[in-house]
């Protein structure tokens, strides 16, 4: 049966339309640039629902496999395919981008066309690292994304925005450019071969596995973001777009989880379980102790982004505590916290597109200009931390549920954040919101536009259902976790 | 008669030659507002070697002039390579040499002449043809430097040039005459089996091999024989800077392969000199990268860039086989298509008394001209090695190839290194993209500018989306001519 190669069309939809925008040219035609990038997000977004269609959640592999060669003189393919947990992070890609196309709408006015081609190229690229399955081509995905981040980054950020778009494409770089040479290492390993299924079957000894453990760890650590190699986050956080902020922590984020997933996890099985103390220490590290560091935030995007480096500590802890339980919790915080963060920055960013200030201090009583907004912000905050009935809780919980068969201090320390996630997100909602109006700006705010009750209600939905009914998430990515932790449970080591 | 025999082999030579000849007459009776008829004859002349070039081309070497001179399929992709670049570089160079009186008939004649000189290096089968080649190519750069009488910088860069080079013609020299007593024939294919005979003159040999090699890293620009090129791209016109940090190292990577490889290659001669050359890259990527932050003038700023390109070009020869060598090949000609848009970029900005050399003339570009903003922004990209444009793969295959032969270390130095090199690449991309416009003067390049520079820019992504017919290509270079 002839089918459309859907997840070559996840890719290079957004990526060609995203060249068309760019073809609009000048700020002149910005209209047709916002109008264009709006057709390329949905029908990006429309291209991968038959992927969830047509899924079987009991199959076990990868589907929607298409393999063309491509540089043949180093045996690298253009191969793609899926399993559920590449399905459930592209859906959330393509979603989140349909979602920051309208969010910049009206609040990008400087070189529209750019902005706007950035965002469409980069959920390409994104959706690309997502289906690639092939070592090379993962990795080229991989660091073209920072490309248009640091564009993003650049170009539309806040005053510092320089100083943080060199500090994240750098630090970024160092990390993927040593897994680099591990991919390397393993292509002579495999007989020369840059499959991530043979990777998968390569033997390894103990300490070629650590070295490759370790060089991996440098690129994905740096994603996640992982205690101690964050510090770039709230930079980049901070400084860029709201756009930009939304997809950097509701994706981006997600290279590193899903690397961790794909590339470690499977091929340096024995490294990952010698080092699995290691790297839960730093996952509660992050969970413990950037908690407390965002309960003295003062900026409220700062706030959201030592969050979310708290909550990504969830994911991390969930993967290397290798049991069912806890990686598909890990999956779900993923998914959860790309709908939560991406919603909590479009918040701030809804106030900062009023006040130009992202400063705690600067709000007060903003329930009492804008009540419709507050109640948005309410629930995205109860969300953050983990109430139950959103889809913040069923992700911690799930990860709590899995550390407590491994050990009791696990879940013990991972638990904490259930009061400092309360304390830090509540404090600051709080601050912002209730009490009397603060000042004369306060006073004059005005409510959210349709526009952005549509983009704030359409993420609410999306954060409720998941909350009640998971199961359609947790469906697809059983067969898929199965997978991994089989592979994970087989020992590499010759013989 | 017979010893000359057969011809076909350097046919491009012969007509390039004679085309010179004919174009120096002839552009005594031209007038200098006709001075474009000289423009194109000499674009006609190249046009020419190509098509001849393109025709004679074959899959087995083919020696001819007793030895001394080599056809083969290494020779015939980089002299293609050579033809293009040069081509472009008249286009890009036409403007700005008009604009500073340099648009005359001894202009094209240097860069004939030294185009043969590139020709002559790169199908030499004997160290003295080898070194004709690389005199003709010097001699003709040395003048062209200081084509532009005026000025104090672009004279006082000459002089460097040429004192710095006669030096490394002297070592080289020095070290071909080592070889000679060593071996007793200075042909590089029957070098290569005296040797392999006779062990025992080895150390005359290396003795010979730290000069040649010390030669090779000045004509190359590698560390730590590097102080003149800093100074040479910055002083010479950028007409002439685009041609010496381009095409010359085309030649020399020849250079390298048929002196170092094919003359010297034996295991044990190996050994010596890839160890000399792992200890001039790593030194070429830390003066390279860590020198080019300091800089705010973007010709220095690419000269340093040049010196580290070139740390990471003899990795992939030193790395050795036929992966290293194709790899070392895929590079530099990677290296050419790069380094000819961003010196080309520097051009276009350039107008009648106002050289863009300076990092902040480059600031806001994307307001004033977005389009040439992205082609240097894949250029630097590109540069920096990052994917999907082709420098990443250039990187990828050297690193791959010093990883297969055993030196993963390097690899590690080397990719250290090139995050280092990201940053001012990156700084680039900041002032043309995150820095208000400084100066608000129209940019209008001609029309054949505006699409070859286009071409240019846009073969950089196309080639790192298909590397594979590049690739290939220098695969097979390697594989008909080792």
């Amino acid at each position: 049966m002839y089918s459309l190669p859907l997840l070559s069309l996840a890719i290079w939809v957004p990526i060609g339309f995203g060249v068309l925008v760019l073809a609009t040219g000048s700020d002149r035609n910005a209209h047709m640039a916002r109008v264009l990038a709006l057709i390329g997000a949905v029908l990006g977004l429309l291209v991968t629902l038959p992927l969830y269609m047509g899924f079987s959640p009991a199959l076990g592999g990868f589907q929607y496999v298409q393999k063309l060669e491509w540089i043949e003189t180093l045996n690298v393919n253009y191969h793609l395919g899926i399993d559920g947990i590449s399905l459930l992070l592209i859906l959330l890609n393509s979603f989140t981008t349909v979602i920051v196309v309208v969010a910049g709408w009206e609040i990008i006015q400087k070189r529209v066309a750019q902005y706007m081609a950035s965002f469409l190229i980069l959920s390409g690229l994104m959706n690309g690292v997502f289906c690639a399955l092939d070592a090379l081509l993962f990795y080229v995905f991989f660091e073209s994304t920072l490309i248009p981040m640091f564009i993003i980054i650049g170009i539309w950020g806040g005053a510092r925005r320089v100083y943080a778009s060199m500090k994240f494409f750098l630090y970024t770089l160092l990390g993927s450019l040593l897994s680099l040479v591990a991919l390397i290492y393993l292509y002579f390993a495999s007989n020369g071969s840059f499959s991530l299924l043979d990777f998968y079957d390569t033997p390894l000894t103990l300490t070629a596995q650590v070295l490759i453990f370790f060089a991996f760890f440098m690129a994905f650590a740096v994603k996640v973001p992982m205690w101690p190699v964050h510090t770039w986050l709230p930079d980049a956080h901070v400084e860029a777009p709201t756009g930009g902020s939304v997809v950097l922590a509701a994706i981006m984020l997600k290279l590193g989880g899903y690397g961790f997933l794909r590339l470690s996890l499977p091929i340096v099985p024995d490294a990952s379980h010698a080092l699995a103390g290691f790297m839960i220490f730093l996952s509660l590290v992050a969970v413990v102790y950037i908690g407390l560091v965002a309960l003295v935030q003062t900026d409220m995007k700062k706030l959201i982004a030592y969050s979310s480096i708290s909550h990504m500590g969830f994911v991390t802890l969930g993967l290397f505590i290798f049991n069912a339980q806890g990686m598909e919790g890990a999956v779900i915080q993923m998914i959860s916290h790309g709908f939560i963060s991406g919603a909590l920055f479009l918040c701030v960013g809804v106030l900062y597109d009023r006040m130009h200030t992202r400063a705690i201090g600067d709000y007060g009583g903003v329930v009492n200009t804008m009540p419709v907004f507050a109640a948005f912000f309410m629930l995205f905050a109860m969300a953050n931390a983990g109430l139950p009935g959103t889809s913040g809780f069923v992700g911690e919980f799930t990860v709590i549920l899995g550390a407590m068969q491994s050990n009791f201090w696990f879940a013990f320390l991972a638990a904490t954040t259930l009061i400092f996630g309360a304390a830090y997100t509540l404090w600051m909602y709080k601050r912002v919101i209730f009490g009397a109006v603060a000042n004369r700006h306060v006073a004059e705010l005005k409510d959210i536009n349709l526009r952005e009750f549509m983009v704030l209600g359409v993420l609410a939905v999306a954060v409720l259902v998941m909350g009640v009914w998971p199961d359609p998430v947790a469906e697809v990515m059983h067969t898929a976790v199965g997978d991994i932790l089989a592979h994970v449970s087989n020992s590499k080591l010759p013989e | 008669m017979q010893y000359i025999l057969p011809l076909w082999p350097a046919h491009a030579e012969i007509f390039l030659l004679a085309m010179a000849c004919v174009i120096l007459i002839a552009d005594l009776f031209v007038r200098d507002e006709n001075r474009g008829i000289t423009h194109m004859l000499t674009q006609l002349t190249l046009a020419g070697c190509a098509v001849i070039t393109w025709f004679s081309a074959n899959d087995d070497p083919t020696h001819t002039f007793s030895g001394m001179f080599v056809g083969d399929l290494m020779a015939d992709v980089l002299k293609l390579t050579t033809y293009f670049v040069v081509m472009t570089i008249l286009v890009y160079a036409r403007e700005y040499i008009t604009l500073r009186g340099m648009f005359r008939g001894e202009f094209f004649a240097l860069v004939l002449f030294a185009t043969l000189g590139l020709m002559v290096m790169i199908s030499a089968n004997h160290l003295l043809t080898l070194y004709l080649g690389l005199e003709l190519l010097s001699l003709s750069l040395y003048a062209m430097v200081a084509l532009q009488r005026d000025s104090a910088q672009a004279t006082e860069a000459a002089m460097k040039y040429f004192v710095l080079g006669a030096l490394a013609s002297g070592m080289l020299l020095y070290g071909m005459s080592m070889v000679y007593g060593a071996a007793g024939s200075l042909e590089i294919t029957r070098i290569a089996a005296l040797i392999a005979d006779d062990g025992a003159k080895n150390v005359v040999l290396v003795f010979g091999l730290v000069f040649l090699v010390a030669g090779i890293g000045f004509k190359l620009g590698a560390a730590p024989f590097h102080m003149w090129l800093p100074d040479v791209y910055h002083g010479a016109p950028t007409a002439v800077t685009l041609f010496i940090g381009t095409v010359p190292k085309l030649a020399a990577f020849a250079f390298v392969i048929r002196l170092l490889v094919q003359a010297l290659g034996t295991e044990e001669i190996q050994g010596h000199w890839q160890q000399m050359l792992a200890v001039m890259a790593v030194l070429s990527l830390i003066v390279g990268n860590i020198t080019a932050i300091a800089q705010t003038n973007l010709k220095r700023m690419l000269a340093y860039s040049t010196i580290s390109h070139m740390g990471f070009l003899l990795i992939g020869i030193l790395a050795g086989g036929l992966n290293g060598y194709a790899s070392g090949m895929f590079y530099v000609i990677v290296y050419v298509l790069m380094s000819l848009g961003a010196f080309g970029m520097i051009l276009l900005l350039s107008r009648r008394n106002f050289e863009a050399e300076n990092l902040d003339d480059f600031k806001g570009l994307n307001q004033r001209r977005p389009w040439y903003a992205f082609l240097m922004l894949l250029l630097m990209f590109s540069m920096a090695g990052v994917p999907p444009t082709v420098g990443f793969y250039a990187k990828f295959a050297v690193l791959q190839a010093i990883v297969e032969a055993g030196h993963a270390w390097l690899a590690v130095i080397a990719v250290i290194f090139s995050l280092i090199g990201a940053f001012y690449y990156l700084r680039v991309v900041k002032l043309m993209y995150f820095d208000d416009a400084q100066d608000a003067a129209p940019i209008v390049p001609r029309a054949d500018v505006q699409v070859l520079l286009s071409v240019n820019g846009i073969a950089v992504l196309a080639f790192g989306i298909f590397p594979q017919p590049l690739l290939a290509l220098c695969v097979s270079a390697i594989i008909a001519s080792l």
